[in-house]
């Protein structure tokens, strides 16, 4: 691609580059990664001691400061008998390489739960996919049609925005006490809690969203005799689905953020329960390893809704879903290999 | 009227009309009045506490089956008229009535094409012309069989399932025309609908109008600016003037149906468009904006010259 290309505002590159940005977008922080883990020289700022020769609290294994290290050596090369420690240069326990964090997120699913009462990964997972869904779905039978009223009929918003502003700027996490004395201490406040954090900002920018349909086609819908009930529900609903469900899946993003402070709430569980558990027993790996997870569920979860966008709604031509165009790719060099 | 103010170069005055054309139009002034617009007038607010006139002691009427075009200088209130006509504003003062009943607010007996397309985006052809008649309650059977005559009426019928914006603009305009008409409306009301169009799917356009006015029981309300469009399609032609915008003169095109285009070097139309040019850019009054006098500087070399 010439130079020129990358800086022309606005101008999509070709398909195949569109394909290679996308991987690279991935590729370039893991290579970045694997570079600070993998090359000696670059950062590595402890060493890990091999033979702690005669440094009376050196153990094989244990890790130290390249400075702390030297200033022992120099000491014992001072006294008689002296061996000095040796060791390599070594990251920090919690930057982990990539192959560890990759064997982790193999052996995560595999590993036993250390002690009773510790859940599976797969079972910490789903407890956290069910407290967002129904935190989600509670939140939305609220919120949408709240938020539509709100940004149809003007009245609506002049009554309940105000007070959703107000609350809003109140973080969910401060309601956890609350919820916890009314809802008890296991699923329900931490839904109620994705609930709070999701549903006042829901219903303002759904509102937002439906007060910024096009007047132009109302008042066509109006003088071709639709009225009232008629405009709502024949013309500005669906003349603004296509960006609700594309707020819809921004809001789901942000109910995963509230999923992490959720699970704190009252007995703590599900996928943050896991994270803070493998952290106390410093594997960082696996607490890469559920971190990574959340981010792949949460780019499937959102592909697999942009891909179901474009068939649910066959008219909007605006952006395609990146799997739809990843596998349109490949079924056209599919197509041409053959 | 000084009807010479052009000069000596043509004889033929815009207002003789042949025995045939004077005959159409008494047939046409014979048919009952459709829509009868009284002492229509519209004040704006302006942001400063002021108040801007927009139209003032508008008075006219459209007969059964006339086509009407409206014409005026930008500014002479011409959308401002045709909103109000469609009932999407209210005037200060004066009434609308169609068929003699005060016309208050947008009903679907008063039909309306937009510049702007306003095909509902999510609808496909069929169902967009299907939308009034469903509004009113038709079975969605029925309704789509009457779509697919009215799409069939302006060539459509075989992009019935495409959505809207898989279509040029004149074939947009095309089903906006077939979804208005298709709610019988008592008149037809179009605001510039083939301004955003090339010129060449603009003639076919008017052509094509022209060709349903004919074989439709509709009047048709035609709001432009451009004078050739509204003498090739007018029965009568509504010049406005501006600020603010009130009734200049009504005209009667005495132009020869059918209208074809070649009748655009016709002494007639050429009469037609001599007064109107008048109306419209008068030559003696010096005008707001005077655009031979704008202040350029010559920033091409010497001898670089293009006429």
């Amino acid at each position: 691609m010439p130079r020129s290309r990358w800086f022309a505002i606005g101008k999509e590159p070709p398909p195949r580059v569109r394909l290679v940005l996308t991987f690279l977008s991935f590729l370039l922080p893991v290579a970045l990664w694997a570079l600070i883990s993998y090359v000696p020289w670059i950062w590595h700022p402890l060493i890990r001691v091999n033979d702690p020769g005669t440094v009376a609290w050196f153990t094989p294994g244990l890790l130290v400061e390249r400075a702390v290290f030297a200033e022992e050596n120099a000491k014992v090369v001072a006294t008689p008998d002296a061996r000095v420690a040796t060791g390599e240069r070594a990251n920090p326990v919690f930057l982990p390489p990539p192959h560890a964090v990759a064997r982790a997120l193999w052996t995560a699913f595999a590993t036993k739960p250390v002690l009773k009462g510790d859940t599976w990964l797969h079972e910490s997972l789903a407890l956290s996919i069910r407290t967002i869904f129904w935190g989600f779905v509670i939140s939305s039978l609220l919120g949408v049609p709240l938020g539509i009223l709100c940004g149809a009929y003007p009245p609506f918003a002049r009554l309940v925005e105000p007070a959703i502003d107000f609350v809003r700027y109140m973080p969910a996490p401060a309601f956890g006490a609350l919820a916890v004395a009314v809802l008890g201490i296991f699923s329900a406040p931490k839904i109620a809690i994705i609930v709070v954090g999701t549903f006042f900002q829901q219903v303002l920018v759904i509102a937002n969203t439906v007060r910024r349909h096009d007047t132009a086609l109302i008042e066509a819908a109006q003088t071709l005799g639709a009225r009232r009930r008629q405009l709502l529900l024949h013309v500005i609903v669906p003349g603004c689905l296509v960006e609700l469900y594309n707020d819809q899946r921004i809001l789901l993003g942000w109910a995963w953020t509230y999923l992490i402070v959720a699970e704190v709430v009252g007995v703590s569980s599900g996928i943050t329960f896991f994270i803070n558990q493998q952290a106390k027993y410093r594997n960082f790996d696996n607490v890469y390893a559920a971190i990574i997870l959340i981010g792949i569920i949460g780019l499937v979860t959102d592909q697999g809704l942009a891909f179901l966008g474009r068939r649910i709604f066959p008219w909007q031509t605006r952006q395609p879903s990146r799997l739809r165009a990843f596998l349109a790719l490949l079924g056209r060099q599919g197509g041409s290999n053959a | 009227m000084s009807a010479n103010a052009t000069g000596s170069s043509s004889s033929l005055d815009y207002r003789q009309q042949s025995p045939a054309v004077a005959e159409r139009f008494k047939k046409l002034k014979d048919r009952p009045v459709v829509l009868e617009v009284r002492d229509l007038t519209r004040v704006f607010p302006t942001a400063k506490g002021g108040e801007v006139t927009a139209l003032r002691g508008l008075n006219f009427h459209v007969h059964r089956r006339e086509l009407m075009c409206i014409l005026g200088p930008s500014g002479c209130g011409k959308s401002t008229l045709i909103r109000l006509l469609a009932g999407l504003d209210e005037p200060s003062s004066g009434e609308v009535r169609l068929d003699g009943k005060p016309a208050v607010g947008p009903s679907p007996d008063r039909g309306m094409v937009f510049q702007g397309y306003t095909l509902f985006p999510w609808l496909t052809v069929k169902r967009n012309v299907m939308f009034g008649l469903r509004m009113g309650g038709m079975e969605s059977d029925e309704a789509s069989r009457e779509a697919l005559q009215w799409l069939d009426l302006v060539g459509l019928a075989k992009f019935k399932d495409a959505y809207p914006h898989q279509l040029s603009g004149g074939m947009k305009q095309r089903v906006a025309i077939a979804r208005a008409l298709a709610n019988n409306p008592r008149i037809l009301l179009m605001d510039e609908p083939f301004g955003a169009l090339d010129a060449q799917t603009r003639a076919q356009m008017q052509t094509h109008l022209l060709e349903i006015w004919r074989n439709v029981d509709v009047t048709i309300l035609f709001i432009t600016h451009d004078l050739d469009e509204a003498i090739y399609l007018a029965d009568r032609i509504l010049v406005l003037k501006a600020h603010p915008g009130e009734v200049q003169e009504l005209i009667e095109v005495s132009v020869p149906r059918p209208r074809h285009p070649a009748q655009s070097n016709s002494p007639e139309f050429l009469a037609t468009k001599r007064r109107l040019e008048e109306l419209i850019h008068p030559r003696a009054e010096p005008t707001s904006q005077p655009m031979e006098k704008l202040p350029i500087i010559r920033l091409t070399h010497a001898g670089d010259d293009v006429e």
